[in-house]
């Protein structure tokens, strides 16, 4: 059925069954693969998108319950500038403060940074971002830098005014 | 998933009749609030709905509101919602700080309180809220007494189809909810909700059992005296689950110890 969404700012009419999940709209449909499938039981938390600003696991969500609805993936949050990409400064933390190491849980939990900006704000401390962690898996780092990474990101959103949406 | 057909309708009438006219090939219709109960339960097949009758486009089914004793949270209102409103924190911060330990911040911004109501998981938690509160689930077709709603493993007095509108919880004196998490799925391997009423103290355990349900000895004894003090050495009786997570005994046990932490809490 005919379903209405604007993911990472374009909006478009996508031909979608009932059935298909919103990540899989996005990964096989739109070929945004950016967005992962870690569990498909809304554990682990590397399939979180921001729609309408707000984090959500895209593997238990339906495309057609969106119609309307505005989508911001990983693919959206970098910017292109004269040519080059500019990484979100939340992404930017990630690599400089080695928040990854596989990466496969990096998109989800680049999501789940800005969904504590939102409601936290810009200055956030370690036992704020290890609580709002619950709903993100990493199997690699310990999560010790992804803490760091997260609450540098925070700080370096509100240096370069980005916000984020609701 | 099994395929199934979409209905979106915007109006509760619309809904209903949806509702009726979705069982098109004996797999039943089902509505859907936030889904993060169905949707999971339809990817493992456990449900396979013929029709999903999508409740979002319904008007008039968030919000919340307090109308003299009575917190009225729509039925489509998100756990997000409930755990950052002004209202809820001002009339009953237990249920604001119940609804901020429900599943994780992801799943709190999609599923609803009306969806946790309908489904009545034996580990979810505002069942023990509404019972231990008391209070009302309005719906389309009437109201329902919290002391009658909860018929026992996902049983409810719910009718085929009958949709809920919003939620009354009767504002306390003071409550608070205390939760064993499974630290992997968020639900309650044992949750105790206690409330200190006019009408007396009431307390409900949710997880422990095939349902929520009032705990008659705990009331008791935090009638006689509400202390942390009071809840010592008590142990809830009853047919308790034993899984792979805790035994009978264990849940027993813990009931007691979740008690005596949300009297300290209330």
């Amino acid at each position: 059925m005919a379903t209405t969404l604007t993911i990472n700012g374009a909006t478009a009419a996508h031909e979608v069954s009932p059935a298909i999940l919103l990540v899989d709209l996005l990964r096989d449909g739109l070929g945004l693969t950016g967005t992962h499938i870690g569990c498909d039981t809304s554990q682990c938390g590397a399939c979180n998108v921001l729609v309408d600003g707000r984090a959500v696991k895209a593997c238990t969500v339906l495309a057609v319950q969106l119609d309307g609805a505005s989508v911001t993936t990983i693919e959206g949050l970098a910017t292109m500038g004269s040519g080059a990409e500019t990484l979100h400064p939340m992404q930017a933390a990630f690599k400089e403060h080695h928040g990854l190491q596989c990466g496969f849980c990096t998109p989800g939990m680049v999501i789940a940074g800005l969904e504590m900006v939102r409601r936290h704000g810009h200055d956030l401390d370690e036992a704020t971002i290890s609580h709002e962690l619950e709903g993100n898996l990493c199997r690699c780092t310990g999560y010790r830098n992804i803490v760091t990474a997260i609450a540098a990101g925070a700080k370096a959103m509100a240096l370069s005014g980005e916000t984020v949406d609701a | 998933m099994r395929e199934f057909a979409y209905e979106r309708p915007s109006s509760l009438d619309a809904a209903v009749a949806a509702f009726a006219a979705g069982d098109t090939g004996g797999g039943g219709a089902a509505l859907i609030a936030g889904g993060h109960t169905l949707l999971p339960a339809m990817k493992s097949r456990l449900r396979q709905p013929d029709t999903l009758v999508d409740l979002a486009g319904v008007p008039g089914l968030t919000g919340i509101a307090r109308d003299g004793d009575t917190l009225w949270i729509g039925a489509m209102t998100t756990h997000a919602t409930v755990a950052a409103d002004p209202t809820v924190a001002a009339a009953i911060p237990g249920l604001a700080a119940l609804a901020l330990l429900i599943g994780d911040p992801q799943v709190r911004n999609r599923g609803t309180i009306g969806g946790v109501l309908a489904n009545n998981d034996p580990s979810a938690d505002y069942p023990a809220a509404l019972l231990a509160l008391g209070g009302t689930v309005e719906t389309n077709l009437g109201r329902h007494d919290a002391d009658d709603y909860f018929q026992g493993m996902f049983a409810t007095a719910l009718a085929d189809g009958e949709i809920i509108v919003r939620v009354g919880f009767t504002v306390p004196t003071a409550s608070a909810y205390a939760k064993f998490r499974h630290p992997a799925s968020r639900y309650a391997v044992v949750g105790v909700y206690v409330a200190q009423t006019t009408d007396g103290v009431r307390v409900a355990v949710t997880g422990a059992g095939p349902g929520v349900v009032r705990w008659a000895e705990a009331e008791a004894a935090l009638t006689a005296s509400f202390t942390p003090e009071a809840a010592t050495g008590l142990v809830l009786g009853g047919d308790l689950n034993t899984d792979i997570h805790a035994s009978a005994e264990y849940r027993a046990h813990l009931a007691g110890t979740m008690l005596a932490r949300a009297v300290a809490a209330a």
